[in-house]
């Protein structure tokens, strides 16, 4: 079974704080013609769903919602399809419980 | 750059790096301590059960200080299909003791006030400060950090890397290997808000008494994982987890999972009319003892979920970060207090000493279940629960069959699915691995 989710994240997010560090991200996609298998599985897996695919099959990421899991860097830094670092000190999300 | 030296850094302001900053520093040690975070706490995620025996070790009154939430005094395990579950309490007045065993927590609230006791102790902080690189002297020793403050470098006799689960510093400096996604575990968790009295009324409390609630089934569609529901004073803790490599080879959501956990049956009237205050998202170190790093080398140590020092079976890694950064932070002082360098050969006392302690012990206990539980996912996580929850509806049913006609179906139900040899192996094959 795998149900594709109603679930809007972008709803969830909303209820975090954010201090977005504009014009720095902290994940970057390698450019690519075709994603690999570990870029198309950060479309799912990814629980802020920052990774999208673009009009021309790309994998893109926008990393403002961002929770700094790490999930994708143990999917797909080894692969080198993504660059992976911890946002400069102080931005990024901040939680209030966690 | 920071022209003073520090005895030790350390990196990070979580349960680990509190536990060695603040021993450090009550040692008299000069101790740096750097957190990336706002706050410390403001990037951490836990469920959270603070297990008070290993706080106690480090500051004995916190109970009269320390932001906590309820003590433990029911435990219930749930076994989940899709409209069911079977359950086992286990409730004791006994834990309404002078001494409470364990709290729920939360931790960003913990850890500030964790890190405010590391600071009295004289340990000094700086936060918004994320550690880039590690820093080596000519003969590859670790003598440093450099930072995204515009002073860079910071020097040290030693460092110790408590950065976490997903640390980077350690990775990228080769000390040892990045996790892999069949021994790592995401799990996503959101905070629901409700007045006191409705979650006493709804789990059945009094005061500051607390339950926590572990769920594994099909709320994991075949995946290793499980799910949690820990009240607090006035919200609820709920999240789910899986490995990171099922998440991948499924395609499912985590927060697909999420809600779809959150609307079982068995659930929902839990949760009804909360109001969500966040969503988190963090990884759980699950490879346990084979997955367990070099511990200490050149001018440093690593603590914590950085060493995948986490019980997942237990669902404990808070008490064994705290716990090995304490440790370590004795070792350092050891080693410190005979003038000795803080060399790979000399730091080796503190593998030595957490070897002898619950840390390691628990760990090498349970060394063969996790990838036993990979493995056999779809038996543990998506068979036996189902067939479970068929015999108990089964045995509780009263529709006219006769019960030894009842039990021949439940029995038979196992042995279709999983065969007598399976069964068995099954069975073995745990045993064997809990032993
Ligand atoms: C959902 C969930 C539920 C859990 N439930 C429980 C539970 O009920 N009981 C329990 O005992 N354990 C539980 N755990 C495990 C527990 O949270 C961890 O074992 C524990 O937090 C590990 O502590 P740590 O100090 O090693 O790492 P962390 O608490 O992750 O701290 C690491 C710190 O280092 C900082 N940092 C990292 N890199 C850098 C850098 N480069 N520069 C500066 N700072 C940096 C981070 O910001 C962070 O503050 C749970 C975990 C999760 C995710
Ligand atoms: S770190 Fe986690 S939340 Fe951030 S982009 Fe990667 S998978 Fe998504």
């Amino acid at each position: 079974m795998n149900v594709e989710s109603p679930v809007r994240v972008e709803d969830k997010l909303y209820y975090n704080r954010y201090l977005v560090d504009i014009g720095h991200p902290h994940v970057k996609v390698r450019a690519h013609t075709t994603p690999s298998p570990q870029l198309l599985a950060l479309l799912k897996a990814c629980p802020a769903r920052c990774y999208e695919l673009n009009d021309n099959g790309q994998v893109e990421i926008t990393v403002d919602g961002c929770i700094e899991c790490g999930t994708c860097r143990v999917i797909a830094e080894p692969t080198g399809d993504i660059e992976w670092s911890h946002p400069r000190g102080g931005y990024g999300v901040q939680f209030k419980f966690g | 750059m920071i022209e003073e030296r520090f005895d030790a850094i350390v990196v990070g302001a979580g349960m680990a790096g509190n536990a060695a900053a603040l021993t450090m520093a009550k040692r008299g040690m000069k101790v740096l301590q750097l957190e990336r975070g706002e706050y410390p706490g403001s990037k951490n995620v836990q469920g959270a059960i603070l297990y008070a025996d290993m706080l106690e070790k480090l500051i004995p009154e916190f109970r009269e200080e320390a932001p906590l939430e309820r003590h433990v005094i029911e435990q219930r395990f749930w076994m989940m299909d899709d409209r069911s579950h079977v359950g086992m309490h286990y409730r004791s007045d006994e834990f309404n003791e002078e001494r409470p065993n364990r709290y729920t927590i939360i931790r960003a609230q913990f850890d500030k006030w964790f890190s405010s006791k590391v600071r009295e102790a004289g340990a000094t902080l700086l936060c918004e400060t994320t550690v880039t690189e590690l820093v080596r002297d000519e003969r590859e020793r670790i003598v440093g950090v450099r930072t995204d403050r515009r002073d860079g470098e910071i020097h040290a006799d030693v460092v110790v890397l408590a950065e976490g689960v997903n640390g980077l510093l350690g990775t990228r400096a080769g000390l040892r290997a990045r996790p892999r996604p069949d021994n790592v575990a995401l799990a996503v968790k959101e905070m629901h808000f409700l007045p006191r009295e409705t979650i006493e009324a709804r789990f059945n409390l009094k005061g500051d008494e607390g339950v926590v609630i572990e769920a594994a089934g099909t709320i994991s569609r075949g995946m290793t994982g499980m799910g949690f529901i820990y009240a607090n004073k006035e919200c609820i803790s709920l999240g789910i987890g899986c490995l990171v490599a099922d998440f991948q080879r499924t395609g499912q959501t985590p927060y697909g999972l999420l809600d779809q956990f959150k609307s079982h049956p068995s659930v929902a009237p839990l949760v009804a009319g909360t109001e969500v205050k966040e969503y988190s998202a963090h990884l759980i170190p699950e490879g346990g003892y084979k997955s367990i790093p070099q511990l200490y080398g050149e001018g440093w140590v690593v603590v914590g979920d950085a060493a995948q020092l986490n019980n997942a079976i237990h669902r404990e890694g808070s008490n064994l970060a705290m716990t090995s950064g304490r440790i370590a932070a004795e070792a350092i002082g050891l080693v410190k207090s005979r003038g000795e360098p803080m060399s790979a050969a000399n730091l080796s006392i503190y593998k030595k000493m957490l070897d002898d302690s619950f840390v390691i012990k628990d760990l090498k206990k349970y060394k063969d279940l996790p990838p036993l539980m990979h493995t056999q996912s779809q038996n543990f996580f998506l068979t036996y629960p189902q067939l479970i929850s068929k015999a108990m509806q089964n045995f509780v049913r009263v529709d006219g069959t006769p019960k030894a006609e009842k039990e021949k179906a439940t029995l038979k139900s196992f042995v279709k699915a999983r065969s007598w040899a399976g069964l068995f192996g099954d069975a073995c094959r745990f045993a064997r691995a809990w032993r």
